[in-house]
């Protein structure tokens, strides 16, 4: 009796269904031929702070990429916790590396102890919507999207679900790095570090279990402005580490959703800033900026020991909302660089 | 007009009418505008409660075609029922907690077996925009924060009972902060009617199609009931995903 009545209605939706298959089955043929040479490899992803080893290969590959979404609880700030929503678990999200050229395979997964649908925007992809029209996935499902990098640069990736500003403020944003054909010059040390603005009803550290707050989201009226999603991710124990003379390379970004920032590093100054993640480089750079979606490679070396602070130079937000983190240079001093001492006071 | 059930609900073969709530309809300010900011919403009916653990299970027994593992999987994917224990237990969840993991043919069928059929995407949303004492409620920032604080709630394994929460004031409980619901037409709903845009089907998908055609921006819990919509085939099934049916008006 039932079967009958609702029989014009799915055959619809069959319908439409089975011509997906064929279109989509007709475009992955097309792809397969183009990559089948290539070798396949699976990319080694990184929670922040770390960085994936450089790429040694000299000839494109086929890269996959296996990227989950997860929704999880921890402290934003010491006795205070936030629901992220977050790619690998991590704010920012894991961080992939590929070499330009490489054929990118990405597996989006949302676990199924998720709530909401979630799907992946990456600003390394030419082409509408980045890859999201093709990852919207609902809790417990997966999706598969397939891009070639063409360009190389440092891009941040995000998920584009609505409300998408409030996707991006609990945390969905990361970065891909696609490395130049000739490769990157070798460094001593890399570290991965996004900012990002979160908004919730209770001040900065009000305690319990902050929501979102939706109002403050669209006022621009962030409660908390981190590098890597707590107020103490590059703080204490968590604090970057590097030895005097070694050569450091940052690769920050802005996941916002509103907020720019104006990266700097009190006691440093950079040698190299690559603004905007690009190829080209400005050189004795004190502070630089990067808008929400954005990213700059900024590279110095540290010359005596002792910490080095990670600001966003707007100090409010340093100082009131936690967009603050340590480098602790270890190695000898070099007193003709930097003297410790107040030297009125030593010497009388 | 209310039904009495003077017998247990998994009981089989207990001559169970579910309740429907008559809902005189309008003009609703719509947050998936296709052709003008409003659509007209003519009179209906609809189901004051979501579909139940038993209410499905009676279903299922009498309707073997839909017992899981038995569905074809056109219809229904490995995930239809996998919560339960088996195809006729339920258990571990309760009898009167909303069933979930349901693809959207099986909903369908369970609706036809009501005589009904599953809500209109706009049926679901004029009903969904009252709260307990107002038809249009959407404006109240409060009311939204506390329908909005249901999503940031992580997602529980085992659901509470449906009617929990006060009704609206249509009779209808449980439109909110219990379980996403398949709505009868959610794979035509990003179909744009408008032929300038032909072929940018899920146009909805992209967070720049999406701020350019959304009405409603600020009611973030009816965006992500849409972006849940959108990402479904309609043999999924979602542990958090349930349904209600709706009627014509009498
Ligand atoms: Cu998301």
């Amino acid at each position: 009796m039932s079967k009958l009545q609702f029989q014009p209605r799915f055959n619809r939706a069959l319908l439409s269904s089975l011509l997906l298959a064929i279109g989509s089955l007709a475009a992955m043929s097309a792809w397969a031929d183009a990559a089948a040479d290539l070798p396949v490899e699976t990319a080694e992803l990184t929670a922040p702070p770390m960085v994936p080893a450089p790429i040694a290969r000299k000839t494109p590959a086929k890269v996959i990429v296996n990227l989950t979404t997860e929704e999880v609880i921890r402290e934003i700030t010491p006795g205070t916790k936030y629901m992220f929503w977050t790619f690998g678990g991590t704010v920012p999200g894991k961080m992939i590396r590929v070499r330009q050229g490489d054929t990118v395979e990405l597996h989006l997964k949302n676990l199924p102890t998720s709530k909401v649908p979630h799907n992946i925007d990456l600003h390394a992809v030419s082409g509408p919507g980045g890859g999201a029209p093709q990852t919207l996935i609902a809790p417990g499902k997966d999706a598969t999207f397939t891009f070639k990098a063409l360009n190389p640069g440092l891009y941040v990736y995000h998920c584009a679900t609505a409300p998408v500003a409030m996707h991006i403020a609990n945390g969905m944003y990361g970065m891909i790095l696609v490395e130049p054909e000739a490769g990157m010059a070798p460094v001593d040390k890399e570290y991965y570090v996004m900012q990002g603005d979160f908004y919730t009803p209770g001040a900065f550290g009000a305690g319990g279990l902050q929501p979102f707050d939706m109002q403050r989201s669209i006022d621009e009226n962030a409660s908390y402005i981190l590098f890597n999603g707590a107020s103490n991710s590059l703080t204490g124990k968590n604090a970057l580490t590097a030895n005097v003379g070694d050569k450091v390379r940052l690769y920050f970004g802005s996941g916002g959703p509103n907020v720019a920032s104006n990266f700097h590093v009190i006691g440093a100054i950079f040698d190299k800033v690559y603004h905007e993640g690009g190829l080209k480089y400005q050189e004795q750079v004190q502070t630089t900026t990067v808008p929400p979606g954005g990213s700059t490679i900024v590279e110095f070396v540290p010359k005596v020991p002792g910490n080095l602070t990670l600001v966003d130079h707007a100090l409010s937000r340093a100082f009131h909302k936690g967009a603050i983190g340590i480098m602790s240079v270890s190695g000898e001093e070099h007193p003709e660089i930097y003297s410790k001492a107040a030297t009125a006071k030593a010497e009388h | 007009m209310k039904t009495a059930v003077a017998c247990f609900a998994f009981v089989l073969g207990c001559l169970h009418a579910a309740d429907y709530v008559p809902i005189a309809g309008g003009t609703l300010r719509t947050a998936l505008p296709m052709d003008g900011e409003t659509v007209p919403v003519a009179a209906y009916q609809l189901r004051s409660k979501p579909v139940t653990n038993a209410e499905f299970l009676r279903f299922v027994l009498a309707n073997p075609e839909w017992q899981r593992g038995k569905a074809a999987t056109l219809y229904a994917t490995s995930a239809y029922l996998s919560q339960w224990h088996s195809a006729s237990d339920f258990a571990p969840h309760a009898p009167n907690a909303p069933v979930t993991n349901v693809s959207w043919f099986a909903a369908s069928a369970y609706c036809a077996s009501e005589g009904a059929s599953l809500p209109s995407w706009t049926q679901w949303e004029f009903a969904a925009a009252a709260d307990a004492s107002r038809k249009d409620a959407r404006n109240d920032p409060a009311w939204r924060a506390q329908i909005l604080g249901w999503y940031e709630k992580p997602s529980v394994e085992r659901l509470p009972d449906v009617g929990l929460h006060p009704a609206n004031i249509y009779g209808v409980y449980d439109l909110h902060q219990l379980i996403w619901e398949w709505v009868d037409d959610f794979n035509g709903l990003f179909v744009t009617v408008d032929s300038r845009a032909q072929g940018e089907q899920k146009v909805f998908e992209t967070c720049g199609a999406a701020s350019l055609s959304l009405g409603d921006k600020e009611n973030y819990a009816v965006l992500m009931r849409i972006a849940l919509l959108a990402a479904l085939n309609g043999q999924d099934s979602v542990g958090s995903l349930g349904f209600r049916c709706a009627k014509p008006a009498q």
